[in-house]
């Protein structure tokens, strides 16, 4: 399943399950000296069904990553498959035709929503766009729809974003990316924008939709226990770069890159009686323009080690279904690997 | 990393030995505050009274629409003149905020009663040098000349955790990632060594990672000061370990206030467990199912009559929906809290013959999920939202 087959033919040898296949994706803006690597070298698969947990904090490349899933950032190389489709060599009019199979919902629900429009047209857009259906179709389809995502058509439909909460705009926004039926969700910091309790309920529904229109997502948020809560694996990003593949519940109980355990302990538990084990993160990302050598994670790691500067970690299993790119991994994983190397 | 230098314009012995004998430094009593709009008066705050200690944290948690942010603004004094309706007091310091004027107000702003914004980009002036923006107030509260006052620039920023400061204060905002400009407006904020810091929303929008660091140096900045902090959240998660007391507002009100750990160990308020209910907790297992919170605050304009929550509480009784519980205390003085059928060990005390009372007790995975999005379907009467004012 995430297991990194690096092979020589990147797409071919791909199941009939897997929806996504990302090998070696690098993305890089700007041009001559003045380039910045956002994306340095990610390959994971994301199979039908199953929702992919993107994390990292700002700046690391999941937004660039989720963008360039759908080439509205073109990949600098490496490629992106969707159903053994490579969408960085498709030509423009098929990518376009892929990507009704391949949606977006965006951090910002306000500002994703065009202010002058009324809900009803902006939901519809999508159709009238590949010119699907006749009119009335068209409006059956945009009042289900929003009953799906639980907005009442008769009420919304003639109204503008401006009057709609953030929980709102964002169930509209949902809508409006399930109306052409794709199979393919692509959520960047969904809820980000959100009360709890109303990222709550957002959560909820898209676990609902999700079951409801047999979607595979790709979820991309910083917030580690939110990306716990809705995905079967989770990818941890750190400046351009996976740092950790493994299940969600297993890279809880047993993360082993140091840069996981950082983030499990940066979440603020309901709780005043919970002490954090872990020592919070301190710094900040350093900037992907001049990235450190070795692990990129070396300069904020409380476990660093020379050989950290010298040599980059690959990727690599540390049990079924779980990968590390370090050298000295941390909790029970890398308590194992230490009793194996000095017996 | 923040303890290194010595608070700037040090507290007085005397002011520290008042702080000590517990009176408190800021007295909210009743305090309304209403906006004229065009479809109505939105009471954003319908009489709220609290106090806070010197060298204490007081968490005010709520939803969006719950009035907090009118809140601690009214309290700052820093809301518009137009259309706006103030009642009640605001006593920092044995002096009445609420009855200063414009001159008196910008003495105390920044020099005794400083805030925190919530999105550093558009509270930092964008075409001035960071600098520039620590030294203002420096310069105005506490006569220093500019060289004195350059260099205690420098030093905040180094205290609030700024690499190579000497640099970064001839920078510009953009210049700088979010983070690090929530440590300068830190900065700013704790410039003149303030008593009563204002946070409203101090990490909201910033990555879980930087949150915790800000977070920290905010504690570390307010033992070595002893500043007292009012936190301003939606997220109950943030103020769990950092404050000493907090207060859930709810429609403009207060519907429990207890010291931190009553609050989490003996929630009497429904909201209050719902509101917990709702965070995503790392201990439990993926695809575990949140208990959210059905619909939306209410519109402000035309409250609920009864009890402001019944509409979204799944223990709500006819009792709740006529009449208005008020304010009171069960056991212990410190802990208040307004609902007719308080929680007790998480339990309803609603007569049993309501069925819909066991959800909340059950695993979260059962709660029926069309209930709470069919809820948000039908907000009253599909009525734009009540939108906070400033």
């Amino acid at each position: 399943m995430s297991q990194a087959t690096t092979g020589d033919t990147p797409t071919t040898d791909t199941t009939d399950d897997i929806v996504l296949d990302v090998q070696d994706l690098v993305v890089e803006f700007g041009t001559g000296r003045k380039r910045v690597q956002a994306v340095s070298g990610v390959t994971f698969q994301v199979r039908r069904g199953e929702t992919l947990g993107l994390v990292g904090e700002s700046g690391c490349g999941k937004s660039t990553s989720g963008t360039a899933l759908v080439q509205v950032q073109p990949a600098t190389s490496g490629s992106v498959a969707y159903k053994g489709q490579n969408l960085t060599k498709v030509s423009k009019s098929e990518l376009r035709q892929l990507r009704t199979k391949i949606q977006m919902i965006f951090q910002d629900p306000i500002s994703s929503l065009n202010p002058r429009r009324k809900i009803k047209d902006v939901v519809a857009e999508p159709l009238v766009i590949w010119g699907r259906g006749t009119k009335e179709e068209r409006d059956a389809k945009v009042r289900s729809m929003l009953e799906a995502v639980g907005i009442d058509p008769d009420n919304a439909g003639d109204r503008r974003p401006r009057e709609f909460s953030g929980g709102q705009c964002q169930r509209i926004s949902i809508a409006r990316a399930l109306m052409a039926d794709p199979d393919l969700l692509i959520c960047d910091e969904p809820v980000s924008a959100l009360d709890v309790s109303v990222q709550a309920q957002i959560l909820n529904l898209l676990a609902d939709l999700k079951a409801e229109f047999d979607l595979t997502v790709v979820f991309i948020a910083h917030d580690l226990a939110v990306v716990k809560n809705v995905s079967d694996r989770v990818a941890v990003m750190y400046l351009g770069k996976l740092v950790e593949v493994a299940g969600s519940d297993d890279l809880y109980r047993e993360a082993a890159h140091p840069y996981t355990e950082a983030l499990l302990a940066s979440i603020p538990e309901p709780d005043p009686d919970h002490v954090s084990t872990h020592k919070p993160l301190t710094g900040e990302l350093p900037s992907p323009l001049d990235p450190p050598s070795g692990c990129r994670f070396r300069t904020r790691c409380p476990y660093a080690q020379d050989r950290c500067a010298e040599e980059e970690p690959p990727l690599r299993d540390v049990a079924p279904g779980h990968q590390v790119a370090c050298h000295f991994p941390v909790g029970p994983i890398g308590a194992a690997r230490q009793a194996a190397t000095t017996s | 990393m923040s303890q290194t230098t010595e608070p700037i314009g040090s507290v007085s012995p005397s002011e520290t030995a008042s702080a000590a004998d517990g009176k408190p430094l800021l007295i909210v009593e009743d305090l309304h505050t209403s906006f004229r709009t065009t479809r109505g008066t939105v009471r954003a705050v319908d009489g709220v009274s609290f106090e806070v200690r010197a060298g204490t944290t007081l968490g005010i948690v709520g939803e969006s629409g719950s009035g907090k942010t009118v809140l601690s603004r009214s309290v700052m004094g820093l809301l518009p003149v137009r259309d706006v309706v103030r009642s009640g007091t605001v006593i920092f310091d044995g002096r009445n905020v609420t009855e200063m004027s414009d001159a008196e107000l910008r003495s105390v702003w920044g020099a005794e009663l400083s805030m925190i914004f919530q999105d550093p980009m558009t509270a930092l002036n964008p075409v001035k040098r960071i600098g520039r923006q620590i030294t203002e107030s420096l310069r105005l509260h506490l006569d220093m000349d500019k060289k004195e006052a350059d260099r205690t620039a420098v030093e905040l920023l180094r205290s609030v955790g700024i690499p190579s400061p000497e640099q970064r204060a001839k920078w510009y905002p953009f210049q700088l990632s979010g983070g690090m400009r929530q440590r300068v407006m830190i900065a700013i904020a704790l410039a003149c060594s303030p008593r009563l810091v204002m946070a409203d929303e101090p990490t909201t929008g910033l990555d879980v990672t930087v949150q915790a660091q800000i977070l920290d140096l905010l504690a570390d900045l307010q033992r070595d000061r002893h500043m007292a902090v009012i936190l301003v959240t939606h997220d109950l998660g943030v103020v769990a370990n950092r404050a000493d007391e907090i207060i859930v507002m709810y429609a403009g009100r207060i519907v429990e206030r207890a010291p931190t750990a009553k609050l989490f160990n003996d929630t009497k308020m429904p909201y209050t467990q719902a509101l917990m209910d709702s965070i995503p907790r790392l201990s439990d297992p993926s695809g575990a199912r949140l208990t959210a919170i059905g619909g939306r605050p209410p519109d402000l304009i035309n409250p609920p009559t009864g009890c402001r929550f019944a509409p979204r509480c799944v223990y709500a009784q006819d009792k709740c929906r006529e009449s208005e519980p008020p304010l009171r205390t069960v056991g212990s003085a410190d802990h208040t809290f307004a609902c007719w059928y308080p929680l007790v060990d998480g339990v309803s005390t609603a007569p049993p013959s309501s069925t819909v009372a066991v959800d909340l007790t059950l695993s979260k995975a059962t709660t029926d999920p069309s209930a709470t999005t069919q809820t948000d379907t039908k907000p009253a009467d599909g009525a734009p939202v009540a939108e906070e004012q400033s």
